[in-house]
C-alpha cells in the first residue's frame, strides 16, 4: 500500500469549546486519499464541508483525532510550521476568486512563490507565464482583476494555486460563482492540470454534474461521511457504454 | 539579511491601493514633521540669538579673587551658635594672583576660545562741567575683542587702545559731549589721568551704553590702585553650554572665586529652559498625534483588507509576513511624510526669514534648520510610523485566515 497523501483518523471539531452553546460539527471522519486522487467532496449545507476543507487546508484545527498530511503530524505543528507546510503541499481555489486586486494577473500567480523563496526567479516567472497560457490567459497576464471576468478570474486562481506545484490543490466550489459555459471551462482545466502533473483534487462541490465528472465521491452528512465510492471507473479509450449506477 | 521582498511589495500595493488614505495620512505626517521642525529651527535660532545678545560683551567663565572673609577665632563644634557680631569685611580690589601664569595655562586648554585680562573698578569721568560715574575697565584690546565682539560694535571712530586712548560707551559720549578725538578726564580716588576716546560703542543696552569707559590694562592699573594686577580673567569658550563644567573643573584646579555665566544669569537661563521644555511638549503632542493619525489609519486598512490578508494566509504568508507588511506600511507613511514635512518646514523659514523683519528692517534673527535636526526628525517620524503600525500589524497578523476569508 502506497504512503497515503493525506490520512484522517476519528477527526473530530467542535466550536465553542467548553462554552454552554459548544457544537460538534465533525463527528469522527476517517478519509484517506492517495496521490493523484481527483475527489469530489458534496453534501447538504451544513454538513460541515467547508470546516472538513479548512482543516484539511491547515486553516483550522481540528478538535480530536489525528490528522497526518505528507507523513506530518499536523496536529503537532505550530503555526509557523503550519504555514510552511501549507506553503509546500497545499494550492487553495476560492469560490469567490479571492485574487489580489492590487496586483495584475501575473503578480497574483508569483506572489505565492515571492513569499515562500523572497523572490522570484526566472524560472517561476516562465511557469507562471505558461500556467496562465496553459488557461487561455496569455493575453491577460498584466490586467487588473477588475478587469478580467468572473471565469477568467477563477483560471487566474487556478494558476496561482497551481504555481508552487503543490501535491494537493482544495477547491471550495470553484465554479459556484460562475454560469454553465465559464463553469465548464474551469473545471476542464482542473482535470487536464490533474491529467497533466498528477496533483490531487479535493473539489467541494453543489453541481451535481460536475461531482460526476470526478474519480471518487465522498458525501458528507450531518458531520459524518454517509458515502464514498468511486464514480467513474476509468472508461476505456474509444468511449465505452458508462457503467450502470 | 535578505530583504523582505514579498513584504515590500504588498505594503506598497496596499499602500497605493487606498489612495485617499494614503494621501490624507501622508500629508497629516508632513504637517506634523514640518511644525516639529520649525519649532525646533525656530526655538534654537530664538536661543542662540538671545544667547549672543546677552553674553555677547559677557564672559562665560570668570576667575576672580577669593573674598575677604573673617576668621573666627574659634572653630565652632557643630550644633552650637555663637552669639557674637561678626562685623563682615569690606571688599576691596584684589588681584588674581599669578594671573599671568594662570592665562598661559589656560590659553591651550581645549575648548577655551580666549582668556581675557580684565581689571574693573568705578571712577568718574569728568569733561567741562559734566560729571559721570563711569566702570572703568583695563583690558587688551584683541583677548577683549575676541571675548565680546568690541569691534563690531563700534558705531564711531576706530577701536584702538594705544597708551593714553580710551574707548566708549555711545550714552556717556552723548553725556560728556564726546567725539573720536576728544579728550577727557578720568578721576579715581586721589588719581587722575587724561585720555583720548577713540571709538564710540554701542552694547545694545542703556546703562552699559551709559557706564562704561575701556582702557589700556595698564593705564587702569594705575587708576584703581592696582599695579601689575587684574580684578579678574574672563574666559570665553566654544561651547557656551559647557560653562559649569569648564568652572567646575577649574575650582578644583584653582583657589579662585570661578562663576560660570550660568552662576550670574540664572534668570535667563530659566527663560531659556522654560522655552526648551515648552519646545519638548509641543513636539511630544504632535508626535502623539502623528501616532494616533498613523494608527488610526491603519487599523481601518487591517479591517477592510481582512479578506486579502486571510486569503495571503491561506496562500503560505506566515504571521511574521503579515506583520511586517503592516510594519513598512508604517514606516513607509512615516518617511514619505517626514521628506515632504521637511521640505514643508524649509519653506516656512524660508518666508519667516523673508517677511518677518526687525524694527531696523534686517532679518529679526537667523533660522535654519541644521542637518541634525532635520536627520533627527526625520528619524522620530520613522519611528512613530513604525510604532503606530504595531499594534494594527499584530491584529493583522492574529487574524483568523479561516474566518478572514469566510467573510
Amino acid at each position: 500500500m502506497s504512503e497515503a497523501l493525506l490520512e484522517l483518523r476519528g477527526l473530530r471539531k467542535s466550536y465553542n469549546v467548553g462554552l454552554p452553546n459548544e457544537a460538534e460539527v465533525l463527528h469522527g471522519l476517517d478519509l484517506r486519499l492517495a496521490a493523484g486522487e481527483f475527489v469530489a467532496l458534496v453534501g447538504p449545507s451544513g454538513s460541515g464541508k467547508s470546516t472538513l476543507l479548512n482543516i484539511v487546508g491547515l486553516l483550522e484545527r481540528m478538535t480530536a483525532g489525528s490528522y497526518r498530511l505528507q507523513g506530518e503530524d499536523v496536529g503537532a505543528l505550530d503555526d509557523q510550521a503550519l504555514t510552511l507546510l501549507r506553503r509546500r503541499a497545499l494550492g487553495f481555489v476560492f469560490q469567490f476568486h479571492h485574487l489580489l486586486p492590487a496586483f495584475s494577473a501575473l503578480e497574483n500567480v508569483t506572489l505565492p512563490a515571492l513569499m515562500a523563496e523572497g523572490r522570484i526567479r526566472r524560472e517561476r516567472l516562465q511557469q507562471a507565464r505558461d500556467l496562465l497560457a496553459a488557461v487561455g490567459l496569455a493575453q491577460a497576464m498584466d490586467k487588473r482583476p477588475s478587469q478580467l471576468s468572473g471565469g477568467m478570474q477563477q483560471r487566474v486562481a487556478i494558476a496561482r494555486a497551481l504555481v508552487l506545484q503543490p501535491p494537493l490543490v482544495l477547491a471550495d466550489e470553484p465554479t459556484g460563482n460562475l454560469d454553465t459555459a465559464s463553469s465548464d471551462e474551469v473545471f476542464r482545466e482542473l482535470r487536464r492540470i490533474h491529467a497533466e502533473h498528477g496533483t490531487a483534487f479535493v473539489v467541494v462541490t453543489h453541481d451535481p454534474r460536475l461531482a460526476a465528472r470526478c474519480d471518487r465521491l465522498v458525501e458528507l452528512v450531518d458531520g459524518r461521511i454517509a458515502r464514498d465510492q468511486a464514480v467513474r471507473p476509468p472508461a476505456p479509450p474509444g468511449g465505452g457504454a458508462s457503467p450502470p449506477d | 539579511m535578505r530583504l523582505p521582498a514579498f513584504e515590500w511589495q504588498v505594503a506598497v500595493r496596499f499602500l497605493r491601493e487606498g489612495r485617499f488614505q494614503t494621501v490624507l495620512i501622508v500629508v497629516g505626517v508632513a504637517a506634523g514633521v514640518a511644525v516639529i521642525a520649525y519649532i525646533s529651527a525656530l526655538v534654537s535660532g530664538l536661543q542662540a540669538n538671545t544667547l549672543s545678545k546677552t553674553l555677547g560683551s559677557q564672559p562665560h567663565v570668570t576667575i576672580r579673587a577669593p573674598e575677604e572673609v573673617v576668621t573666627p577665632a574659634l572653630e565652632l563644634p557643630p550644633g552650637e551658635q555663637s552669639l557674637t557680631d561678626t562685623q563682615p569685611r569690606a571688599q576691596p580690589l584684589r588681584s588674581v594672583a599669578n594671573w599671568q601664569s594662570v592665562q598661559r595655562l589656560l590659553d591651550p586648554r581645549p575648548g577655551i576660545a580666549v582668556v581675557s585680562p580684565l581689571v574693573s573698578g568705578a571712577g568718574l569721568a569728568l569733561r567741562a562741567e559734566a560729571i559721570q560715574g563711569v566702570n572703568l575697565s583695563g583690558v587688551e584690546l584683541d583677548r577683549y575683542d575676541r571675548l565680546a565682539g568690541l569691534r563690531d560694535k563700534v558705531v564711531a571712530g576706530t577701536a584702538r587702545l594705544d597708551p593714553g586712548d580710551a574707548i566708549v560707551g555711545l550714552a556717556l559720549a552723548h553725556d560728556l559731549g564726546l567725539r573720536p578725538g576728544d579728550r577727557f578726564t578720568i578721576r579715581t580716588g586721589a588719581v587722575s589721568d587724561t585720555a583720548r576716546a577713540t571709538a564710540l560703542v554701542d552694547f545694545g543696552a542703556r546703562e552699559l551704553n551709559r557706564r562704561t569707559v575701556i582702557l589700556p590694562l595698564r593705564a587702569a592699573q594705575n587708576l584703581l590702585g592696582l599695579p601689575g594686577g587684574v580684578t579678574s580673567l574672563d574666559i570665553g569658550l566654544d561651547d557656551v553650554w559647557s560653562a559649569p563644567e569648564v568652572a567646575t573643573s577649574l575650582r578644583r584646579q584653582l583657589p579662585y572665586r570661578i562663576e560660570s555665566w550660568q552662576d550670574t544669569n540664572a534668570q535667563l537661563l530659566s527663560a531659556l529652559n522654560a522655552q526648551s521644555i515648552s519646545t519638548v511638549v509641543i513636539r511630544l503632542v504632535v508626535a502623539a498625534v502623528v501616532v494616533l493619525g498613523i494608527a488610526s489609519v491603519l487599523v481601518v486598512s487591517v479591517v477592510q483588507k481582512r479578506r486579502e490578508i486571510g486569503i495571503l494566509r491561506a496562500m503560505g504568508a506566515t504571521r511574521g509576513q503579515v506583520l511586517r507588511v503592516f510594519l513598512i506600511q508604517g514606516g513607509l507613511v512615516g518617511a514619505i511624510g517626514s521628506v515632504l514635512g521637511l521640505l514643508l518646514a524649509l519653506a516656512m523659514i524660508f518666508l519667516f526669514t523673508r517677511f518677518v523683519h526687525a524694527s531696523d528692517g534686517g532679518p529679526l534673527f537667523p533660522i535654519d534648520l541644521s542637518w541634525a535636526t532635520a536627520m533627527r526628525v526625520g528619524l522620530l517620524a520613522l519611528v512613530c510610523g513604525v510604532l503606530a503600525a504595531l499594534a494594527p500589524a499584530r491584529s493583522a497578523a492574529r487574524l483568523d485566515p479561516a474566518q478572514a476569508i469566510r467573510l
